[in-house]
């Protein structure tokens, strides 16, 4: 199967899942829609006051003509894309509770990774030590978020870049020698689970 | 001798070690996938201690100006961290699509 019929799979899939999600919202008009902003104002007011938050650092200026044009223009781009914004309020928590261990976790093995790296990298010998190889493995992982999230870990440690991952988590992943592709998917795969809720799925 | 000194002397240094470490792996990997791998992510983080080096000098004389900027700054890390593995899988990819095979052991370097 070529790479863009692949994609084309992909956003196939991915559409028939938003519609099944968005079955209450998206079959009717504007009625429907009013409701559901009504019961979900929570997240508008999370995405108002993070952009307002991300406002102030950037302007820096705190006389009331510039807070006040910051207000305005916060509240029509949360207004118009807090739909893209499927997660409720509270899942939006969790999910922070759950990724700040994650996050820690990750920057170790970052700065540990990356000195491996360094290493090779100004040994006198580095092209005996190198052995690149693509990795293939499957992973247990269900969520597209979690799939997505797994992806990007692997490439942001240094040793690994993720080339390909399919909808139902076959990874390609190319490593630089053996000590960087062994360890996967193990560990890393373990944390994102429990990260989004899927540890004993 | 100030604390603050020292700590964004160590930070800036390691630093600058990883962004060399980088430099030199682009030069010195034998191929294309290979080379990614220090341009990609030695300069993330890199760059992180860079850039937490100068958020930490900037708060020297502190005043809610230099907090903004300091803030500024971190900003552009978590930017850089989104968009780098980013790009890194982007390149991997087009490699991948114009069909280049990955340089294994025992062969010449490219």
């Amino acid at each position: 199967m070529s790479i863009d019929q692949k994609w084309g799979r992909l956003l196939d899939k991915q559409e028939e899942k938003e519609l099944g999600n968005d079955h209450n919202t998206s079959k009717v008009e504007n009625s429907d829609r009013g409701s559901w902003r009504r019961k979900n104002f929570g997240l508008y007011a999370v995405t108002f006051f993070i952009m307002l938050g991300v406002w102030a650092i950037l302007s820096g200026k705190f006389d009331p003509f510039h807070l006040s044009l910051g207000v305005i223009s916060c509240a029509i781009v949360s207004y118009l894309s807090a739909d893209l914004l499927r997660p409720s309020v509270r899942g939006l928590l969790i999910l922070l509770v759950r990724w700040v261990p994650y996050l820690l976790w990750l920057m170790k093995e970052i700065f540990k990774a990356n000195l491996h790296v360094t290493y090779l990298v100004f040994h006198p010998r580095m092209m005996d030590l190198i052995d690149p190889k693509i990795v293939k493995f499957r992973s247990k992982l269900e969520g597209d978020l979690a799939l997505v999230t797994f992806a990007n870990s692997i490439t942001l440690t240094p040793g690994t870049i993720t080339v390909n991952v399919s909808l139902d988590g076959d990874f390609k992943v190319h490593a630089i020698d053996k000590a960087s592709g062994e360890p996967l998917p193990g560990e890393m795969e373990a944390r994102v689970a429990k990260a989004f809720g899927e540890s004993d799925g | 001798m100030d604390i603050i000194n020292i700590i964004v002397c160590v930070l800036l240094f390691s630093g600058l070690f990883f962004l060399t470490g980088g430099a030199v792996g682009i030069l010195r990997f034998p191929d294309f996938y290979s080379r990614l791998h220090p341009a990609g992510k030695l300069d993330t983080l890199g760059s992180l201690l860079a850039m937490t080096a100068f958020a930490l000098f900037n708060l020297h004389h502190f005043s809610l100006g230099a907090l903004l900027t300091s803030l500024k700054i971190l900003l552009i890390v978590v930017f850089i961290f989104l968009a780098s593995p980013t790009a890194t899988h982007g390149i991997v990819d087009a490699g991948v699509r114009a069909g280049l095979a990955p340089w294994t052991k025992g062969e010449k370097r490219r």
